[in-house]
Protein backbone atom coordinates (compact mmCIF):
# COMPACT_ATOMS: atom_id res chain seq x y z
CA UNK A 1 0.00 0.00 0.00
CA UNK A 2 2.68 2.44 1.04
CA UNK A 3 4.78 1.22 -1.86
CA UNK A 4 1.89 2.00 -4.14
CA UNK A 5 1.74 5.54 -2.81
CA UNK A 6 5.43 5.96 -3.64
CA UNK A 7 4.66 4.81 -7.16
CA UNK A 8 2.01 7.51 -7.45
CA UNK A 9 4.51 10.07 -6.22
CA UNK A 10 7.07 8.98 -8.82
CA UNK A 11 4.53 9.24 -11.61
CA UNK A 12 3.45 12.60 -10.23
CA UNK A 13 7.04 13.75 -10.55
CA UNK A 14 7.37 12.53 -14.13
CA UNK A 15 4.09 14.16 -15.10
CA UNK A 16 4.94 17.30 -13.15
CA UNK A 17 7.93 17.80 -15.46
CA UNK A 18 5.62 17.62 -18.45
CA UNK A 19 3.10 19.89 -16.76
CA UNK A 20 5.81 22.50 -16.13
CA UNK A 21 6.57 22.45 -19.84
CA UNK A 22 2.90 22.64 -20.70
CA UNK A 23 2.55 25.61 -18.36
CA UNK A 24 5.18 27.65 -20.16
CA UNK A 25 3.44 26.90 -23.47
CA UNK A 26 -0.19 27.23 -22.40
CA UNK A 27 -0.14 29.10 -19.10
CA UNK A 28 2.38 31.74 -20.15
CA UNK A 29 2.36 31.66 -23.93
CA UNK A 30 -1.39 31.09 -24.19
CA UNK A 31 -0.95 28.43 -26.86
CA UNK A 32 -3.28 25.45 -26.63
CA UNK A 33 -0.86 22.70 -27.55
CA UNK A 34 -1.41 18.96 -27.23
CA UNK A 35 2.06 17.73 -28.07
CA UNK A 36 3.44 16.63 -24.72
CA UNK A 37 2.77 12.90 -25.35
CA UNK A 38 4.81 13.13 -28.56
CA UNK A 39 7.84 14.69 -26.89
CA UNK A 40 7.43 12.32 -23.95
CA UNK A 41 7.64 9.40 -26.39
CA UNK A 42 10.65 10.85 -28.18
CA UNK A 43 12.51 11.19 -24.88
CA UNK A 44 11.59 7.67 -23.80
CA UNK A 45 12.62 6.04 -27.04
CA UNK A 46 15.85 8.03 -27.22
CA UNK A 47 16.85 6.57 -23.87
CA UNK A 48 15.51 3.10 -24.64
CA UNK A 49 17.25 2.77 -27.99
CA UNK A 50 20.57 4.31 -26.96
CA UNK A 51 20.89 2.22 -23.79
CA UNK A 52 19.80 -1.14 -25.22
CA UNK A 53 21.27 -0.96 -28.72
CA UNK A 54 24.35 1.15 -28.20
CA UNK A 55 25.12 0.47 -24.56
CA UNK A 56 25.01 4.10 -23.49
CA UNK A 57 24.48 4.91 -19.83
CA UNK A 58 21.22 6.54 -18.81
CA UNK A 59 22.99 9.82 -18.03
CA UNK A 60 24.46 9.98 -21.49
CA UNK A 61 21.04 9.63 -23.07
CA UNK A 62 19.50 12.48 -21.08
CA UNK A 63 21.04 15.29 -23.11
CA UNK A 64 20.12 13.43 -26.31
CA UNK A 65 16.50 13.13 -25.17
CA UNK A 66 16.58 16.81 -24.26
CA UNK A 67 18.07 18.00 -27.55
CA UNK A 68 16.03 15.67 -29.73
CA UNK A 69 12.75 16.86 -28.17
CA UNK A 70 13.91 20.46 -28.44
CA UNK A 71 14.70 19.93 -32.12
CA UNK A 72 11.26 18.44 -32.75
CA UNK A 73 9.76 21.27 -30.75
CA UNK A 74 11.41 23.70 -33.13
CA UNK A 75 10.34 21.74 -36.22
CA UNK A 76 6.73 21.50 -35.06
CA UNK A 77 6.66 24.98 -33.61
CA UNK A 78 7.74 26.91 -36.68
CA UNK A 79 4.90 25.85 -39.00
CA UNK A 80 2.09 25.42 -36.45
CA UNK A 81 2.51 28.58 -34.40
CA UNK A 82 0.73 30.60 -37.06
CA UNK A 83 -2.40 28.84 -35.85
CA UNK A 84 -4.38 29.85 -32.81
CA UNK A 85 -6.67 28.23 -30.28
CA UNK A 86 -8.52 25.12 -31.43
CA UNK A 87 -6.66 25.02 -34.73
CA UNK A 88 -3.32 24.84 -32.98
CA UNK A 89 -4.67 22.11 -30.69
CA UNK A 90 -5.73 19.99 -33.67
CA UNK A 91 -2.44 20.47 -35.51
CA UNK A 92 -0.33 19.62 -32.47
CA UNK A 93 -2.56 16.68 -31.61
CA UNK A 94 -1.70 15.33 -35.05
CA UNK A 95 1.98 15.46 -34.18
CA UNK A 96 1.51 13.25 -31.12
CA UNK A 97 -0.35 10.69 -33.16
CA UNK A 98 2.32 10.73 -35.89
CA UNK A 99 5.02 10.01 -33.34
CA UNK A 100 3.06 7.12 -31.84
CA UNK A 101 2.35 5.61 -35.23
CA UNK A 102 5.96 5.90 -36.32
CA UNK A 103 7.04 4.13 -33.13
CA UNK A 104 4.42 1.46 -33.76
CA UNK A 105 5.51 0.77 -37.29
CA UNK A 106 9.24 1.39 -37.50
CA UNK A 107 10.00 -2.20 -36.48
CA UNK A 108 13.72 -2.16 -37.23
CA UNK A 109 14.38 0.70 -34.83
CA UNK A 110 11.61 0.58 -32.23
CA UNK A 111 10.62 -3.08 -32.31
CA UNK A 112 7.06 -2.00 -33.15
CA UNK A 113 4.18 -2.71 -30.78
CA UNK A 114 6.35 -5.13 -28.79
CA UNK A 115 8.34 -2.19 -27.50
CA UNK A 116 11.83 -2.27 -26.04
CA UNK A 117 12.61 -4.17 -22.85
CA UNK A 118 15.58 -4.57 -20.51
CA UNK A 119 16.47 -0.90 -20.29
CA UNK A 120 19.31 -0.70 -17.76
CA UNK A 121 18.83 1.01 -14.43
CA UNK A 122 20.61 4.31 -13.92
CA UNK A 123 23.89 4.11 -12.01
CA UNK A 124 25.21 7.09 -10.10
CA UNK A 125 28.73 6.92 -8.59
CA UNK A 126 28.55 3.15 -8.53
CA UNK A 127 25.15 3.13 -6.84
CA UNK A 128 22.31 1.62 -8.84
CA UNK A 129 19.12 3.60 -8.58
CA UNK A 130 16.76 0.65 -8.56
CA UNK A 131 13.19 1.48 -9.58
CA UNK A 132 11.91 -1.49 -7.55
CA UNK A 133 13.25 0.10 -4.38
CA UNK A 134 11.39 3.28 -4.92
CA UNK A 135 13.01 5.71 -2.46
CA UNK A 136 16.19 6.47 -4.37
CA UNK A 137 14.26 6.80 -7.57
CA UNK A 138 11.76 9.12 -5.98
CA UNK A 139 14.55 11.37 -4.74
CA UNK A 140 16.14 11.43 -8.18
CA UNK A 141 12.85 12.36 -9.86
CA UNK A 142 12.18 15.13 -7.42
CA UNK A 143 15.63 16.59 -7.88
CA UNK A 144 14.79 16.84 -11.57
CA UNK A 145 11.43 18.44 -10.78
CA UNK A 146 13.07 20.90 -8.41
CA UNK A 147 15.72 21.94 -10.93
CA UNK A 148 13.13 22.35 -13.67
CA UNK A 149 10.89 24.31 -11.34
CA UNK A 150 13.65 26.71 -10.29
CA UNK A 151 14.77 27.27 -13.86
CA UNK A 152 11.26 27.88 -15.15
CA UNK A 153 10.39 30.10 -12.22
CA UNK A 154 13.40 32.30 -12.88
CA UNK A 155 12.64 32.39 -16.55
CA UNK A 156 9.08 33.44 -15.87
CA UNK A 157 10.27 36.27 -13.68
CA UNK A 158 12.72 37.55 -16.24
CA UNK A 159 11.95 39.75 -19.21
CA UNK A 160 11.19 36.61 -21.19
CA UNK A 161 8.31 35.64 -18.91
CA UNK A 162 6.92 39.13 -19.18
CA UNK A 163 7.28 39.14 -22.95
CA UNK A 164 5.50 35.78 -23.23
CA UNK A 165 2.67 37.05 -21.06
CA UNK A 166 2.37 40.08 -23.29
CA UNK A 167 2.18 37.83 -26.34
CA UNK A 168 -0.59 35.85 -24.67
CA UNK A 169 -2.53 38.94 -23.65
CA UNK A 170 -2.42 40.74 -26.98
CA UNK A 171 -0.23 39.71 -29.89
CA UNK A 172 -0.78 42.87 -31.88
CA UNK A 173 0.06 45.17 -29.00
CA UNK A 174 3.10 43.05 -28.12
CA UNK A 175 4.38 43.37 -31.69
CA UNK A 176 3.83 47.10 -31.63
CA UNK A 177 5.88 47.28 -28.41
CA UNK A 178 8.90 45.80 -30.15
CA UNK A 179 8.48 42.17 -29.11
CA UNK A 180 9.33 39.57 -31.72
CA UNK A 181 6.31 37.35 -31.10
CA UNK A 182 7.37 34.45 -33.33
CA UNK A 183 10.67 34.19 -31.51
CA UNK A 184 9.08 33.99 -28.09
CA UNK A 185 6.41 31.53 -29.13
CA UNK A 186 9.02 29.21 -30.60
CA UNK A 187 11.19 29.58 -27.46
CA UNK A 188 8.26 28.58 -25.27
CA UNK A 189 7.52 25.62 -27.49
CA UNK A 190 11.12 24.39 -27.44
CA UNK A 191 11.36 24.72 -23.67
CA UNK A 192 8.11 22.87 -23.13
CA UNK A 193 9.16 20.14 -25.52
CA UNK A 194 12.62 19.61 -24.09
CA UNK A 195 11.44 19.18 -20.51
CA UNK A 196 8.88 16.62 -21.71
CA UNK A 197 11.77 14.80 -23.38
CA UNK A 198 13.54 14.60 -20.03
CA UNK A 199 10.34 13.29 -18.44
CA UNK A 200 10.20 10.62 -21.15
CA UNK A 201 13.75 9.61 -20.45
CA UNK A 202 12.98 9.18 -16.75
CA UNK A 203 9.83 7.24 -17.55
CA UNK A 204 11.82 4.79 -19.69
CA UNK A 205 14.37 4.15 -16.99
CA UNK A 206 11.68 3.79 -14.34
CA UNK A 207 9.48 1.26 -16.13
CA UNK A 208 12.56 -0.40 -17.71
CA UNK A 209 10.56 -1.01 -20.86
CA UNK A 210 8.75 1.16 -23.39
CA UNK A 211 5.82 0.38 -25.65
CA UNK A 212 4.07 2.78 -28.03
CA UNK A 213 0.77 2.17 -26.21
CA UNK A 214 1.95 4.32 -23.29
CA UNK A 215 2.15 7.52 -25.32
CA UNK A 216 -1.43 8.04 -26.32
CA UNK A 217 -3.39 11.20 -26.83
CA UNK A 218 -4.74 10.78 -23.27
CA UNK A 219 -1.29 11.62 -21.89
CA UNK A 220 -1.37 15.06 -23.53
CA UNK A 221 -4.90 15.64 -22.30
CA UNK A 222 -3.96 14.61 -18.77
CA UNK A 223 -1.00 17.00 -18.76
CA UNK A 224 -3.21 19.81 -19.96
CA UNK A 225 -5.73 18.95 -17.22
CA UNK A 226 -2.98 19.18 -14.62
CA UNK A 227 -2.07 22.69 -15.71
CA UNK A 228 -5.68 23.86 -15.88
CA UNK A 229 -6.61 22.25 -12.57
CA UNK A 230 -3.63 23.69 -10.70
CA UNK A 231 -3.88 27.12 -12.26
CA UNK A 232 -2.45 28.43 -15.52
CA UNK A 233 0.60 30.62 -15.30
CA UNK A 234 1.74 29.20 -11.97
CA UNK A 235 4.50 26.58 -11.82
CA UNK A 236 3.77 25.47 -8.26
CA UNK A 237 0.20 24.86 -9.35
CA UNK A 238 1.35 22.66 -12.23
CA UNK A 239 3.16 20.38 -9.80
CA UNK A 240 0.15 20.31 -7.50
CA UNK A 241 -2.13 19.59 -10.44
CA UNK A 242 0.12 16.71 -11.52
CA UNK A 243 -0.12 15.17 -8.06
CA UNK A 244 -3.90 15.51 -7.80
CA UNK A 245 -4.56 14.08 -11.26
CA UNK A 246 -2.24 11.16 -10.61
CA UNK A 247 -3.94 10.50 -7.28
CA UNK A 248 -7.33 10.49 -8.98
CA UNK A 249 -6.25 8.23 -11.80
CA UNK A 250 -5.01 5.64 -9.29
CA UNK A 251 -7.96 6.17 -6.98
CA UNK A 252 -9.65 2.79 -7.67
CA UNK A 253 -6.44 0.82 -7.02
CA UNK A 254 -5.56 2.95 -4.02
CA UNK A 255 -8.85 2.24 -2.31
CA UNK A 256 -8.78 -1.41 -3.31
CA UNK A 257 -11.94 -0.96 -5.32
CA UNK A 258 -10.38 -1.60 -8.74
CA UNK A 259 -12.52 -4.73 -8.97
CA UNK A 260 -15.81 -2.87 -8.66
CA UNK A 261 -14.91 0.48 -10.28
CA UNK A 262 -14.40 0.19 -14.04
CA UNK A 263 -11.26 1.70 -15.56
CA UNK A 264 -13.30 4.24 -17.49
CA UNK A 265 -14.31 5.73 -14.16
CA UNK A 266 -11.22 7.94 -14.02
CA UNK A 267 -12.07 9.61 -17.29
CA UNK A 268 -15.55 10.39 -15.99
CA UNK A 269 -13.95 11.82 -12.88
CA UNK A 270 -11.52 14.01 -14.92
CA UNK A 271 -14.40 15.40 -16.89
CA UNK A 272 -16.42 16.04 -13.76
CA UNK A 273 -13.53 17.82 -12.06
CA UNK A 274 -12.94 20.06 -15.05
CA UNK A 275 -16.61 20.98 -15.30
CA UNK A 276 -16.79 21.77 -11.59
CA UNK A 277 -13.57 23.82 -11.82
CA UNK A 278 -14.82 25.82 -14.79
CA UNK A 279 -17.96 26.74 -12.87
CA UNK A 280 -16.53 27.59 -9.47
CA UNK A 281 -12.87 28.31 -9.92
CA UNK A 282 -11.91 28.89 -13.57
CA UNK A 283 -8.49 30.27 -12.59
CA UNK A 284 -7.48 26.90 -11.12
CA UNK A 285 -6.77 25.89 -7.53
CA UNK A 286 -3.90 28.31 -6.98
CA UNK A 287 -4.65 30.78 -9.75
CA UNK A 288 -2.23 32.81 -11.79
CA UNK A 289 0.87 34.14 -10.15
CA UNK A 290 1.05 37.92 -10.17
CA UNK A 291 4.13 39.91 -9.29
CA UNK A 292 4.12 42.96 -7.13
CA UNK A 293 6.69 45.66 -7.58
CA UNK A 294 7.27 47.86 -4.59
CA UNK A 295 10.38 49.88 -5.23
CA UNK A 296 13.79 48.58 -6.22
CA UNK A 297 14.14 46.30 -3.19
CA UNK A 298 10.90 44.48 -3.85
CA UNK A 299 11.85 44.18 -7.45
CA UNK A 300 15.16 42.58 -6.61
CA UNK A 301 13.42 40.03 -4.44
CA UNK A 302 11.24 39.07 -7.37
CA UNK A 303 14.34 38.11 -9.31
CA UNK A 304 15.60 35.62 -6.72
CA UNK A 305 14.05 32.26 -7.51
CA UNK B 1 12.87 68.36 -41.55
CA UNK B 2 10.67 65.56 -42.84
CA UNK B 3 10.77 62.69 -40.33
CA UNK B 4 8.36 60.32 -42.00
CA UNK B 5 7.00 60.15 -45.48
CA UNK B 6 4.81 57.83 -47.50
CA UNK B 7 5.11 57.75 -51.28
CA UNK B 8 1.95 56.72 -53.17
CA UNK B 9 1.08 54.32 -50.36
CA UNK B 10 -1.72 51.98 -51.41
CA UNK B 11 -3.48 49.23 -49.50
CA UNK B 12 -6.16 47.26 -51.29
CA UNK B 13 -8.23 44.47 -49.74
CA UNK B 14 -9.44 42.64 -52.81
CA UNK B 15 -11.48 45.20 -54.71
CA UNK B 16 -11.68 47.68 -51.83
CA UNK B 17 -8.94 50.25 -51.93
CA UNK B 18 -8.68 51.41 -48.33
CA UNK B 19 -5.72 53.68 -48.91
CA UNK B 20 -5.16 54.99 -52.39
CA UNK B 21 -1.80 56.49 -53.44
CA UNK B 22 -1.43 58.61 -50.34
CA UNK B 23 1.55 60.92 -50.00
CA UNK B 24 1.64 61.66 -46.32
CA UNK B 25 4.46 63.49 -44.63
CA UNK B 26 5.29 64.26 -41.04
CA UNK B 27 7.48 67.17 -40.08
CA UNK B 28 9.80 66.49 -37.14
CA UNK B 29 8.93 68.20 -33.87
CA UNK B 30 5.35 69.07 -34.80
CA UNK B 31 1.95 67.66 -33.99
CA UNK B 32 0.31 66.37 -37.15
CA UNK B 33 -3.40 65.65 -37.27
CA UNK B 34 -4.94 63.03 -39.53
CA UNK B 35 -8.68 63.50 -39.97
CA UNK B 36 -11.42 62.30 -42.24
CA UNK B 37 -14.87 60.75 -42.13
CA UNK B 38 -15.34 57.18 -40.86
CA UNK B 39 -13.87 54.62 -43.23
CA UNK B 40 -11.55 57.15 -44.86
CA UNK B 41 -8.53 54.88 -44.29
CA UNK B 42 -6.87 56.69 -41.41
CA UNK B 43 -6.29 53.64 -39.23
CA UNK B 44 -5.29 51.57 -42.26
CA UNK B 45 -2.66 54.18 -43.05
CA UNK B 46 -1.39 53.96 -39.45
CA UNK B 47 -1.27 50.17 -39.60
CA UNK B 48 0.67 50.23 -42.86
CA UNK B 49 3.21 52.66 -41.51
CA UNK B 50 3.70 50.83 -38.20
CA UNK B 51 4.08 47.41 -39.81
CA UNK B 52 0.89 45.76 -38.58
CA UNK B 53 -0.25 45.62 -42.18
CA UNK B 54 1.76 45.50 -45.41
CA UNK B 55 1.12 48.03 -48.17
CA UNK B 56 0.01 46.71 -51.57
CA UNK B 57 2.30 49.25 -53.19
CA UNK B 58 4.09 52.45 -52.41
CA UNK B 59 6.78 53.25 -49.91
CA UNK B 60 7.21 54.31 -46.30
CA UNK B 61 10.32 56.32 -45.54
CA UNK B 62 11.45 57.00 -41.99
CA UNK B 63 14.46 59.31 -41.69
CA UNK B 64 14.95 58.80 -45.44
CA UNK B 65 15.23 55.06 -44.85
CA UNK B 66 12.83 52.72 -46.64
CA UNK B 67 10.94 50.76 -43.97
CA UNK B 68 8.13 49.43 -46.18
CA UNK B 69 6.98 45.98 -45.11
CA UNK B 70 9.26 45.76 -42.08
CA UNK B 71 7.76 43.69 -39.24
CA UNK B 72 6.03 45.71 -36.51
CA UNK B 73 8.59 44.93 -33.81
CA UNK B 74 11.45 46.15 -36.00
CA UNK B 75 9.64 49.38 -36.77
CA UNK B 76 8.99 49.91 -33.07
CA UNK B 77 12.67 49.36 -32.33
CA UNK B 78 13.57 52.00 -34.93
CA UNK B 79 11.62 54.59 -32.95
CA UNK B 80 7.99 54.55 -34.04
CA UNK B 81 5.50 53.80 -31.27
CA UNK B 82 1.72 53.77 -31.38
CA UNK B 83 -1.49 53.40 -29.43
CA UNK B 84 -4.69 51.78 -30.62
CA UNK B 85 -8.19 52.97 -31.36
CA UNK B 86 -9.73 50.22 -29.23
CA UNK B 87 -7.46 50.07 -26.21
CA UNK B 88 -5.07 47.15 -26.39
CA UNK B 89 -3.51 46.92 -22.96
CA UNK B 90 -2.13 43.72 -21.45
CA UNK B 91 -5.18 43.46 -19.23
CA UNK B 92 -4.03 40.77 -16.82
CA UNK B 93 -0.71 42.50 -16.17
CA UNK B 94 -0.22 45.27 -13.66
CA UNK B 95 0.11 48.91 -14.66
CA UNK B 96 3.85 49.00 -14.15
CA UNK B 97 4.36 45.71 -15.98
CA UNK B 98 2.52 47.11 -18.99
CA UNK B 99 4.99 49.96 -19.16
CA UNK B 100 7.93 47.65 -18.48
CA UNK B 101 6.97 45.69 -21.61
CA UNK B 102 7.61 48.88 -23.54
CA UNK B 103 11.20 48.81 -22.25
CA UNK B 104 11.60 45.17 -23.25
CA UNK B 105 13.83 45.54 -26.28
CA UNK B 106 15.97 48.20 -24.63
CA UNK B 107 17.65 45.50 -22.56
CA UNK B 108 19.27 42.16 -23.17
CA UNK B 109 21.08 43.53 -26.22
CA UNK B 110 24.38 42.14 -25.04
CA UNK B 111 22.94 38.65 -25.42
CA UNK B 112 24.53 38.44 -28.82
CA UNK B 113 27.99 39.64 -27.84
CA UNK B 114 30.11 38.19 -25.09
CA UNK B 115 27.75 35.32 -24.42
CA UNK B 116 30.22 33.43 -22.28
CA UNK B 117 30.90 36.27 -19.91
CA UNK B 118 27.22 36.95 -19.63
CA UNK B 119 26.50 33.35 -18.78
CA UNK B 120 28.58 33.86 -15.65
CA UNK B 121 27.40 37.23 -14.52
CA UNK B 122 23.94 37.08 -16.07
CA UNK B 123 22.13 36.80 -12.77
CA UNK B 124 23.64 39.98 -11.43
CA UNK B 125 23.15 41.67 -14.78
CA UNK B 126 19.54 40.51 -15.03
CA UNK B 127 18.76 41.90 -11.62
CA UNK B 128 20.34 45.24 -12.42
CA UNK B 129 18.54 45.28 -15.74
CA UNK B 130 15.17 44.54 -14.16
CA UNK B 131 15.71 47.36 -11.70
CA UNK B 132 16.60 49.71 -14.51
CA UNK B 133 13.49 48.79 -16.49
CA UNK B 134 11.41 49.25 -13.39
CA UNK B 135 12.89 52.68 -12.68
CA UNK B 136 12.29 53.92 -16.20
CA UNK B 137 8.76 52.55 -16.20
CA UNK B 138 8.08 54.30 -12.91
CA UNK B 139 9.34 57.57 -14.34
CA UNK B 140 6.83 57.35 -17.17
CA UNK B 141 4.03 56.53 -14.76
CA UNK B 142 4.96 59.57 -12.69
CA UNK B 143 4.84 61.63 -15.87
CA UNK B 144 1.18 60.64 -16.12
CA UNK B 145 0.65 61.01 -12.40
CA UNK B 146 -0.11 57.31 -12.07
CA UNK B 147 2.66 56.36 -9.66
CA UNK B 148 0.22 55.22 -7.00
CA UNK B 149 -1.48 52.74 -9.34
CA UNK B 150 1.58 50.67 -10.18
CA UNK B 151 0.29 47.39 -8.85
CA UNK B 152 -3.28 47.65 -10.08
CA UNK B 153 -4.25 45.28 -12.84
CA UNK B 154 -4.53 47.25 -16.07
CA UNK B 155 -8.10 46.04 -16.64
CA UNK B 156 -9.22 47.59 -13.35
CA UNK B 157 -8.25 51.16 -14.29
CA UNK B 158 -10.88 53.73 -15.23
CA UNK B 159 -11.25 54.25 -18.96
CA UNK B 160 -9.41 57.55 -19.20
CA UNK B 161 -6.50 56.12 -17.24
CA UNK B 162 -6.34 53.12 -19.54
CA UNK B 163 -5.90 55.47 -22.50
CA UNK B 164 -3.11 57.28 -20.67
CA UNK B 165 -1.46 54.01 -19.71
CA UNK B 166 -1.39 53.02 -23.36
CA UNK B 167 0.41 56.26 -24.17
CA UNK B 168 2.83 55.69 -21.28
CA UNK B 169 3.57 52.21 -22.58
CA UNK B 170 4.26 53.57 -26.06
CA UNK B 171 6.52 56.31 -24.66
CA UNK B 172 8.51 53.74 -22.71
CA UNK B 173 9.98 52.56 -26.02
CA UNK B 174 11.71 55.96 -26.35
CA UNK B 175 10.10 56.76 -29.69
CA UNK B 176 11.06 59.58 -32.02
CA UNK B 177 7.61 59.43 -33.53
CA UNK B 178 4.39 58.65 -31.68
CA UNK B 179 1.16 57.64 -33.40
CA UNK B 180 -2.03 58.17 -31.39
CA UNK B 181 -5.15 56.55 -32.80
CA UNK B 182 -8.17 58.48 -31.47
CA UNK B 183 -6.70 59.24 -28.05
CA UNK B 184 -9.73 61.26 -26.94
CA UNK B 185 -12.37 58.73 -27.98
CA UNK B 186 -14.91 58.30 -25.19
CA UNK B 187 -13.45 61.04 -23.00
CA UNK B 188 -15.48 63.79 -21.37
CA UNK B 189 -14.51 67.47 -21.96
CA UNK B 190 -12.38 67.70 -18.80
CA UNK B 191 -10.49 64.55 -19.69
CA UNK B 192 -9.99 65.84 -23.22
CA UNK B 193 -8.54 69.11 -21.92
CA UNK B 194 -6.20 67.16 -19.70
CA UNK B 195 -5.20 65.00 -22.67
CA UNK B 196 -4.42 68.08 -24.77
CA UNK B 197 -2.09 69.36 -22.08
CA UNK B 198 -0.42 65.95 -21.93
CA UNK B 199 0.08 65.78 -25.69
CA UNK B 200 1.73 69.20 -25.62
CA UNK B 201 3.98 68.04 -22.79
CA UNK B 202 5.01 65.03 -24.87
CA UNK B 203 5.78 67.26 -27.84
CA UNK B 204 7.93 69.43 -25.60
CA UNK B 205 10.04 66.35 -24.85
CA UNK B 206 11.03 66.46 -28.51
CA UNK B 207 8.77 63.65 -29.66
CA UNK B 208 6.95 64.10 -32.95
CA UNK B 209 3.26 63.23 -32.74
CA UNK B 210 0.75 62.10 -35.32
CA UNK B 211 -2.83 61.73 -34.16
CA UNK B 212 -6.09 60.54 -35.61
CA UNK B 213 -8.99 62.28 -33.94
CA UNK B 214 -12.64 63.07 -34.47
CA UNK B 215 -12.81 65.70 -31.75
CA UNK B 216 -12.39 68.85 -33.89
CA UNK B 217 -11.83 71.08 -30.90
CA UNK B 218 -8.79 69.03 -29.93
CA UNK B 219 -7.48 68.74 -33.47
CA UNK B 220 -7.84 72.43 -34.32
CA UNK B 221 -6.34 73.41 -30.99
CA UNK B 222 -3.18 71.43 -30.82
CA UNK B 223 -2.24 70.36 -34.34
CA UNK B 224 0.37 72.35 -36.20
CA UNK B 225 -0.57 70.75 -39.48
CA UNK B 226 -3.49 68.62 -40.62
CA UNK B 227 -3.92 66.05 -43.37
CA UNK B 228 -7.44 65.12 -44.49
CA UNK B 229 -8.27 61.71 -45.95
CA UNK B 230 -11.49 60.79 -47.72
CA UNK B 231 -12.30 57.48 -49.44
CA UNK B 232 -8.67 56.46 -49.05
CA UNK B 233 -7.32 59.50 -50.84
CA UNK B 234 -5.59 62.58 -49.57
CA UNK B 235 -7.99 65.48 -49.81
CA UNK B 236 -6.04 68.33 -48.30
CA UNK B 237 -3.05 69.21 -46.19
CA UNK B 238 -2.36 72.44 -44.34
CA UNK B 239 -2.61 74.42 -41.15
CA UNK B 240 -5.80 74.16 -39.05
CA UNK B 241 -6.93 77.54 -40.42
CA UNK B 242 -6.48 76.47 -44.05
CA UNK B 243 -8.24 73.15 -43.44
CA UNK B 244 -11.19 74.82 -41.74
CA UNK B 245 -11.85 76.92 -44.81
CA UNK B 246 -11.03 74.37 -47.48
CA UNK B 247 -14.20 73.84 -49.53
CA UNK B 248 -13.37 70.24 -50.42
CA UNK B 249 -12.98 69.37 -46.73
CA UNK B 250 -16.26 71.03 -45.85
CA UNK B 251 -17.90 69.08 -48.64
CA UNK B 252 -16.47 65.78 -47.41
CA UNK B 253 -17.78 66.36 -43.92
CA UNK B 254 -21.04 68.19 -44.52
CA UNK B 255 -21.95 67.44 -48.13
CA UNK B 256 -22.26 69.77 -51.08
CA UNK B 257 -24.35 72.91 -50.83
CA UNK B 258 -27.41 72.91 -53.08
CA UNK B 259 -27.35 75.55 -55.80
Amino acid sequence: MFNFFLLILIYSGIYALMALGQNIITGYGGMLSLTQAGFFAIGSYATAILTTRFGWSFWGTLPVAFLLSALFGLLIGLPTLRLKGDYLAIATLGFGEIVRNVLNNWDSLTNGPMGIQKIPMPILFGYTINPYKKYAFLIMIFIFVLIAYLLFQRLARSRMGRALTAVREDEIAAQAMGINITKYKVYAFILGASVAGIAGSLQATFTLSVTPGTYTFMVSVMVLCMVVLGGMGNFKASILGAFIIQLISYFPQLTGLSGSIPAQFQQILFGLILVVMMIWRPQGILGRETRRYGGAAGNGKGGAQ
Amino acid sequence: MILLETEALTRAYGGVIAVNKVDFSVEGGLITGLIGPNGAGKTTLFNNITGLDTPSSGKVLFNQKDITGFPAHTICRMGIARTFQNIRLFKELTVVENVMIGRHFKTGKSETKGRFFNAINSYIRLKAEEEQIYERASDWLDFFDMGSMKNELAKNLPYGRQRELEIARALATDPKLLFLDEPAAGMNPQETDHLMATIRKIRDLGITIVLIEHDMKLVMNICDTITVLNYGQKLAQGTPRQIKHDPSVIEAYLGKEEE
